[in-house]
């Protein structure tokens, strides 16, 4: 019986090797397939298992955490959501993240090596740091008056710090509340379809992902183009503009909506938005010259991200003469984001160079150690600071006696441009209103803000007027904030 | 009635060098095996709420004092016994309830760990009388037919009660429930080795040539085929697939060690596949388990979510080499089931491989220390019953573990020691008091009878 037994033995020790090798299998083999399993809830279940670290504006969060005491634990909360969801995107159990909330999640849940003191024994204790801090460029009272500005009226504002390329402002209008997307069940799913089925569209980021046709405020990239390459020399010398201007190869004229641009100068062209006369610049710049203007003020640029993705701006490379005309006074397939036309106002107001867009300030570990730190980076060279300094003066007049006097603010000096575009098939739609514009307080070194603002739905009676009316107007007291307020 | 029968051994010190009793090895295993336990339990409270739970001593306290108390009966009445049995029964004692206790924090406020405690307790105190009163394992080989007789009828009793999960293996009387099944196992065991031992020679010898292959004769296949009619049986009618898998491996073992016949085990697979077949084919409830283990995330697949065998392998798969410490894991996502069937998902997921295979590695010595108390004891009723408790011990885990981990189609049972059960740590705690007495006669200096014919009692008793 003795052999038998062995022979038993045998056996068991077989069983355990099969358990033993099928168990090593199970866990280190196949593990990481089964823990990416989507059905597995474990990663859930940790990523929720702590509050989430906050979105911060002016060093104050404007998000929050939580509690549920559910299985996925803790939930996003949003203070002033719908002010900031431009900026901070939603954060959802179910449907996933946005912009900074998506851009920095990392961090804010707490898996960014940046923030673990001892990276290699986090891993071996499996610990998840606390959720790190993220401090945006954003400044409240900025945001404030651009969001107060358009009062719930479809368009946005992008505001930027010229010297540095900080963020201050960005609000899309309508806005919605990312609160309502925090959580799990039902209603949150009713939530997510009535935003996304809504026809204003309120979860999209108009400042930085929508584009639209920049009309007349694309001007300045042209007159940009024609100073840096020589067509013109002198801003008040006549431009020998016919009036009226055919579009070159077609007998289509192209309107003016305002008098005296027949032969007129760039700087009164800019200063009263003479179509013709920038058309015809644009035309005799040429496309190669205009397309590396476009290209140098941040146009066609399809990798920026601020650190969330920004849509490009559209400059088309290869276009006939007449759609050059066009396409040189923002119409044809000219189209711009919010921010880029920021960054055009920034680029004159900062002496011709554009800096890196940035809306992360800093990031903060949970006891307030910084951890990473951003600062000012070049981005473009949109023109030489002479070209910069020649456009300064035609905003500034385009204010002072132009169609931008509705945005003149006492005790700086603020440069603009208006524009107003035609969109829809054969114009039918009701045109967007710009206007672009920088703000340098008197007693400032720098200029304190670039910014852009797009209505949606002006009520156009002229153009330009629109845009001197309906943006104008938001564009002074995001810039007065800027200026003025802490 | 025992204690009697057994006082006719002779005690005398034999002459010549005397082996170790190693008692000592045994108490400082049986401290370790205790502060296993209750770091465990500190740790659980550690990583759950920062604190060392209040209750630690106590439960420390408990556990010793049941450990020293089983210490102190193998110290009185088994002073040779194997130095391991009781600190591995131990330690995987102490563990299955650290892992209870740390799964009833998820199921608040349905606690399992004071019961299981209370069982535990009993366990130790069948352990203790079981040690204390028998002083000889060859006594039970008398009660061969009362044992299989109460087998049978604790097997067949649950039949009359309703159904929990699917199987009908559970007596519920109020709030009382408990599976006879486990007890049977051992019983079966009393019987098959009784049985064996005194028919050995007539199942090696008998047999019928056809084509080479030597096959036993249609007398003797009688009660083999009765067993397989019973495990089959079992299999439909409580719908148990895991017990009758595991009384026909049992047999089937035990009768292979006894008679050492390939022929008996080749019977036994065609008869078990054929069983196997037959039920895995007709009954939906065995079915499904197959389908379950063939494809373990159809339901997710299928928009369902995933079934509890994913969520047991993603419990396994979570904890990696190193496991996510105690108290960290989610095996509670496995729904029902948590504590008893599945507990090894929690011990996988939290302890890691490594855990998980020092798990393994500590029911194989188990297994092997039945096995050498086998090979040590003179008597063929011994040395079957160590066989068989050990196979008990070494097929369950199989099944268990194999079925939780995706090895095996899954079938319900207890996992020895560690899973909640009172009945499962009662039976365990006997069949581990029985090693203990079998270890003891293997290794003490002078066997205790020296007749071999001990096996006449039975014989008699089926006359």
């Amino acid at each position: 019986m003795t052999r038998t037994i062995r022979h038993a033995a045998v056996l068991c020790l077989l069983l355990l090797l099969a358990l033993l090798v099928n168990a090593a299998r199970l866990q280190v083999v196949d593990a990481p397939e089964l823990g990416g399993n989507p059905a597995n809830r474990r990663a859930d279940i940790v990523r929720y298992a702590q509050p989430r670290g906050d979105i911060l504006v002016d060093g104050k969060p404007v998000t929050g955490s939580k509690d549920t005491g559910e299985l996925l634990r803790h939930e996003r909360t949003y203070r002033a959501g719908p002010l900031y969801a431009p900026v901070t995107g939603y954060a959802s159990q179910t449907y996933g993240t946005s912009f900074v909330e998506h851009a920095e999640d990392a961090v804010l849940s707490g898996t960014d090596p940046l923030l673990a003191p001892l990276p290699f024994f986090s891993d071996l204790s499996r610990g998840r740091p606390p959720g790190g801090d993220v401090a945006t460029t954003v400044r409240a009272s900025v945001q404030e008056a651009a969001y107060r500005g358009l009062a719930g009226r479809r368009g946005a504002v992008a505001a930027v710090e010229p010297a540095t390329g900080r963020i201050l402002a960005l609000v899309s209008s309508p806005s919605y509340d990312p609160d309502l997307l925090s959580g799990t069940g039902p209603e949150v799913a009713r939530a997510w379809a009535g935003l996304n089925g809504a026809d204003a569209q309120p979860m999209l980021n108009r400042a930085i992902r929508q584009t639209y046709p920049p009309g007349s405020a694309f001007k300045i990239v042209t007159a940009a183009a024609a100073l840096e390459t020589g067509v013109v020399d002198d801003m008040d010398a006549p431009t020998r503009t016919p009036e009226p201007y055919l579009l070159p190869n077609t007998r289509t004229p192209l309107p003016n909506a305002t008098r005296g641009c027949e032969n007129a100068s760039l700087a009164y062209a800019v200063q009263w938005s003479c179509n013709s006369v920038m058309a015809n610049l644009g035309v005799r710049v040429g496309l190669a010259d205009m397309v590396a203007t476009a290209r140098g003020f941040g146009f066609n640029d399809p990798g920026l991200r601020i650190p969330s993705g920004v849509a490009a701006s559209n400059f088309d490379t290869d276009m006939s003469p007449d759609q050059l005309a066009l396409s040189s006074i923002g119409q044809f397939n000219t189209t711009a984001t919010p921010l880029q036309m920021a960054l055009v106002a920034s680029a004159v107001a900062g002496g011709g160079d554009i800096r890196h867009p940035y809306l992360v300030e800093r990031i903060t570990r949970a006891n307030g150690d910084l951890a990473e730190q951003n600062g000012p980076r070049a981005y473009r060279e949109a023109m030489t600071p002479v070209t910069a300094q020649r456009l300064r003066e035609l905003m500034v007049r385009a204010v002072e006696e132009g169609t931008g006097k509705n945005a003149a603010i006492d005790g700086a000096t603020v440069g603009g441009k208006t524009g107003t575009a035609q969109h829809g098939i054969d114009n039918s739609g009701l045109p967007y209103a710009w206007f672009i514009g920088w703000a340098h307080a008197h007693d400032a070194a720098q200029p304190a803000v670039a910014v852009a603002v797009v209505v949606e739905d002006a009520a156009a009676l002229r153009e330009d007027i629109s845009g001197g009316g309906s943006a104008a107007p938001i564009a002074r007291a995001v810039m007065e904030a800027a200026l003025w307020d802490p | 009635m025992t204690a009697t029968t057994a006082g006719t051994s002779p005690h005398e010190p034999s002459p010549g060098p005397r082996p170790p009793k190693r008692r000592g090895v045994e108490l400082s295993l049986l401290v370790c095996a205790v502060l296993i336990c209750v770091y465990g339990y500190v740790a659980v409270g550690l990583a759950r709420n920062g604190a060392v739970p209040q209750d630690v001593a106590g439960y420390g306290a408990g556990l010793g004092v049941l450990a020293l108390l089983a210490h102190l009966a193998v110290r009185l009445r088994a002073p040779y016994a194997d130095p391991l049995l009781l600190p591995i029964a131990v330690l995987l004692n102490g563990l299955g309830l650290v892992l209870i206790y740390r799964l009833d924090l998820e199921t608040a406020p349905d606690r399992a760990a004071p019961a299981q405690l209370v069982w535990s307790t009993l366990g130790v105190a069948l352990f203790i009388a079981a040690v204390g009163l028998l002083r000889d394992h060859r006594v039970l080989a008398r009660y061969a037919y009362l044992s299989v007789t109460a087998a049978l009828a604790l097997l067949v009793a649950p039949i009359f009660f309703p159904a929990v999960n699917g199987a009908r293996i559970w007596i519920r009387i109020g709030q009382l429930s408990f599976q006879p099944g486990e007890f049977a196992k051992v019983l079966l065991a009393v019987f098959f080795a009784a049985y064996l031992a005194a028919n050995r020679g007539a199942l090696t010898h008998a047999s019928r040539l056809i084509r080479k292959l030597q096959l036993p004769t249609g007398r003797v296949l009688g009660p083999v085929v009765a067993v397989w009619l019973v495990s089959v049986g079992v299999l439909v009618l409580e719908r148990d697939l895991g017990t009758s898998l595991l009384f026909f491996g049992l047999f089937v073992v035990m009768l292979y060690v006894a008679t050492g016949r390939i022929g008996w085990i080749a019977v036994g697979l065609l008869l078990a596949s054929a069983g196997a077949f037959a039920v895995g084919s007709l009954e939906p409830h065995v079915h499904s388990r197959v389908d379950d283990w063939l494809n373990p995330y159809a339901g997710i697949e299928a928009g369902r979510g995933p079934g509890q065998l994913a969520q047991s392998l993603f419990a396994f798969a979570a904890g990696g080499l190193l496991g996510t410490g105690l108290g960290l894991g989610h095996s509670v996502l496995i729904g029902f089931a948590t504590k008893s069937d599945f507990i090894l998902a929690t011990a996988g997921e939290e302890l890691g491989l490594v855990g998980l295979s020092s798990i393994f590695l500590l029911y194989g010595l188990l297994v092997a220390r039945g096995l050498s108390a086998g090979l040590g004891v003179r008597d063929p009723f011994g040395r079957l019953l160590a066989v068989g408790l050990s196979s008990i011990i070494a097929l369950q885990v199989f099944v268990i573990a194999g079925g939780v981990t995706g090895l095996i189609p899954l079938t319900g049972m207890p996992m020895p020691f560690l899973a909640q059960g009172g009945s499962s740590v009662v039976t365990n705690w006997v069949i581990v008091a029985l090693m203990i007495r079998l270890s003891h006669s293997a290794r003490a200096p002078q066997p205790v009878l020296m007749d071999t014919d001990v096996l006449a009692p039975a014989a008699a008793v089926r006359r």
